[in-house]
């Protein structure tokens, strides 16, 4: 029993991060009826917001100390952060110290942009062009989005902590009656799966109650139609790349704590992320959503190593790195559509 | 072979003259002058060159011919390469058995993949094709690893049966060759001030290109390959006239498979390790890539597509900022220094963003690629069609 919660949660910061990406695609694929191949890029852009955050909280400015000195007898360079200058001691060393959460607020504006920019300068003129032409050139942009990171922020991972008063775990154990550290979990964890509930039920909210997100709603349906009764559907659109774009930003900021990020996560997240929109279901928001959890759940669940010995008896080790890939291909087999997807929408 | 044009039989002797020749063309500079580092003509990039030329030939088979987007092509590269070590270690280190036992291995993955993948078109085969070809990236890297010998990669070793030939090589690990014809064996022809590198292995590689070339030839120009077009066009017109596409498009699959599968096995006939990296989808993106850049479609295309792009790989990646200096030294040295400083990211490790640019700029502008490049410059002069036309554009790129 322990065990089985135990992966459950391990599953669910996995599938926060599936979820919120195949969140994203699916709004791009609905609204623009574009695969991009960049998101996965989008959701790294995010995370090196979380890390510029952190460089930026870190700009020191140098003092000589002519008091002490250092070992080869040299006045001592002391470095202050300017943000304990400015903000005082405490302040400061808070901000440095919650730089994570804090760079969400620069990662919005930051994303907002990046999306805008890229729909309006790259994508637009891509609509009338074939999928593979689509797929193609955000592959390109994926590339280079990538290399410049990897130019700027050099190829290693940039370790990027938490809140200390989030490091620690979460003795779930306790609270349903077991033995202490039976069933513990990271509070970050925690705190992600958490932010992307809030999120993904904000993108929903948005969509369902307000004026705006109707009339998406009615363009995602027929955009013609919305475009002939005199709205202006392509410039909602547009915002709407720039949200998807955000959201794939703040996961990949509020991810940065979880694993740190290097130049090609975005990629290797990608993948999996086109995995759980085509098994959800092409076009489906909720699909995304469920089979991105689902995923995330069915791979820590596929590490347990009851689940490793019954497999390894069928000639199958470690089926974990596979599993996503071997239920995509049975769902697509079966039921081509996906999970959720609507009967008609992408199914030939 | 009546069924060829004229145009197509000068294409095909081009090729055929072009790879029999490039230890001379790809050597165009005297050693030790300072342009002497643009010389391609070394062995193992020829080898290169001619392999990925294989590789874009028989992605355009599905690419240009179908329009089917496969991003999993990388996986019978891998494929081709592991079955090619396996015979090296288990039978001999002739060749021969290794590729064709690649191209079958190959061809049987492909033929499985493009069963489950083409049931689906557009945008859903390319995710089918990327999600197949990372999961045997990952079985290749941890899950299989008994026979892919995982992160390491699988190379041969002293103690490996060879039934055919063991026990040859004493205290030395064997090499590959060809009844007895080593693939490294090299002659070298000093003339003056150059030295040209004939390489068996590159011969063995052209001599392969050409024959992939010609079969891709004779594939474009059959009723078979008018049936691929016919699919590229307009599926569901051909679905309505009573006919199942998926055989055909499923022979365009397994066919450029095997062409992938071949392409591995002589890497691994080359230098005979294999590692899971070649089957990572950025490989599969890079032979999109070469392809795209060439020109999908078109017959020459994507040789020229992929020696462009291992050409200039290899040039930019020595570029650094030393060299940079020098270039630009004549400027002031505000100037130079600015001017160095910006192409710094572009050259050396930054190779890749210039790929990554420089694809964008030619899916957005030239969607046909060079070759597409070529026309409309051909176009813009017309009037003049010299043998000269043809020759600078075409060559441009292997020089």
């Amino acid at each position: 029993m322990d065990q089985f919660l135990l992966q459950v949660l391990n599953g669910l910061d996995k599938g926060s991060a599936y979820a919120l990406i195949a969140l994203g695609l699916t709004l791009i694929f609905g609204t623009l009826g574009v695969v991009n191949f960049a998101h996965g890029a989008l959701f790294m852009v995010g995370a090196f917001c979380a890390v510029s955050m952190q460089k930026i909280f870190e700009i020191s400015k140098i003092t000589i100390d002519a008091t002490k000195t250092d070992f080869l007898g040299n006045p001592l360079k002391v470095k202050t952060p300017y943000v304990i200058e400015w903000f005082g001691e405490s302040a400061g060393n808070a901000m440095i110290n919650w730089s994570v959460p804090l760079a969400i607020l620069l990662a919005i504006p930051v994303m907002l942009l990046v999306g805008y920019i890229m729909e309006r300068g790259l994508i637009k003129h891509f609509y009338k062009r074939p999928h593979a032409d689509q797929i193609l050139v955000t592959f390109g942009l994926a590339i280079v989005i990538q290399e410049i990171v990897k130019a700027s922020y050099g190829a290693n991972p940039i370790p990027t902590p938490a809140p200390s008063q989030f490091v620690g775990s979460f003795d779930f154990g306790v609270l349903l009656g077991m033995d202490p550290n039976a069933v513990i979990y990271p509070y970050w964890r925690l705190i992600y799966f958490a932010f992307s509930a809030v999120i993904i039920s904000a993108v929903f909210a948005f969509l369902r109650f307000t004026t705006f997100g109707m009339v998406v709603r009615a363009g995602m349906a027929d955009r013609e139609t919305v475009g002939l009764l005199g709205i202006n559907i392509d410039r909602r659109f547009t915002l709407m790349f720039g949200a998807a774009a955000a959201v794939a930003g703040l996961a990949g900021v509020m991810y940065t704590p979880i694993n740190s990020p290097n130049y090609h996560m975005g990629m290797d997240f990608l993948v999996l992320s086109f995995v759980v929109v085509v098994v959800g279901g092409m076009g489906s928001l909720p699909g995304a959503v469920l089979a991105g959890f689902m995923l995330g759940i069915l791979e820590s669940f596929a590490s347990m190593n009851a689940v490793k010995e019954f497999f390894e008896m069928l000639y199958l080790p470690s089926i974990d790195q596979i599993i996503i890939y071997l239920v995509a291909i049975i769902v697509l087999l079966t039921r081509p559509r996906g999970l959720m997807g609507k009967a008609g929408v992408m199914e030939e | 072979m009546n069924t060829f044009s004229k145009a197509d039989k000068n294409t095909l002797l081009f090729v055929i003259i072009i790879t029999m020749l490039a230890p001379f063309i790809l050597n165009p500079f005297p050693e030790g002058s300072a342009m002497a580092q643009f010389n391609a003509g070394y062995p193992d990039l020829m080898q290169r060159f001619a392999i990925f030329g294989i590789l874009a030939v028989g992605f355009n088979i599905l690419f240009g011919l179908t329009g089917y987007l496969s991003f999993g092509h990388a996986a019978f590269l891998g494929v081709g390469s592991y079955s090619a070590v396996w015979m090296f270690k288990l039978l001999s280190m002739n060749i021969i058995p290794a590729l064709i036992l690649s191209v079958i291995i190959a061809g049987i993955f492909a033929l499985v993949i493009g069963f489950i993948s083409l049931r689906r078109s557009g945008i859903y085969f390319s995710i089918l094709t990327l999600a197949f070809a990372q999961m045997s990236f990952s079985l290749a890297y941890s899950v299989l690893t008994p026979i892919t010998n995982g992160e390491t990669g699988l190379q041969i070793t002293l103690n490996d049966p060879r039934i055919l030939d063991g026990g040859t090589g004493a205290g030395n690990l064997p090499v590959t060759g060809l009844f007895g014809l080593e693939m490294r064996n090299t002659f070298t022809l000093d003339l003056g001030a150059w030295a040209f590198q004939f390489n068996v292995g590159y011969y063995i590689c052209a001599i392969f290109l050409i024959l992939a070339f010609y079969l891709s030839m004779r594939i474009f120009r059959s009723p078979f390959g008018l049936m691929l077009r016919a699919i590229k066009t307009n599926q569901t017109r051909l679905n309505y006239t009573g006919l199942n596409s998926r055989p055909y498009t499923l022979a365009a699959f397994v066919i450029s498979g095997m062409y992938a599968g071949l392409a591995g096995g002589l890497m691994a006939a080359m230098d005979p390790l294999a590692g899971a990296e070649r089957m990572q989808w950025t490989a599969s993106g890079e032979i999109v890539l070469m392809t795209i850049l060439g020109g999908a479609g078109t017959l020459l295309g994507p040789v020229l597509g992929a020696g462009f792009i291992k050409y200039f790989e290899n040039i930019f990646s020595k570029i650094n900022d030393n060299v940079l200096h020098t270039w630009f030294s004549i400027l002031p040295d505000g100037l130079e220094n600015a001017i160095v400083w910006v192409l710094h990211f572009f050259v050396g490790k930054g190779w890749h963003l210039t790929l990554g640019m420089l694809f964008m700029l030619v899916v957005i502008f030239l969607p046909g690629g060079l070759m597409e490049g070529a026309d409309r410059i051909r176009a813009r002069f017309g009037r003049n069609k010299g043998k000269g036309e043809d020759t600078p554009n075409a060559t441009n790129p292997a020089e």
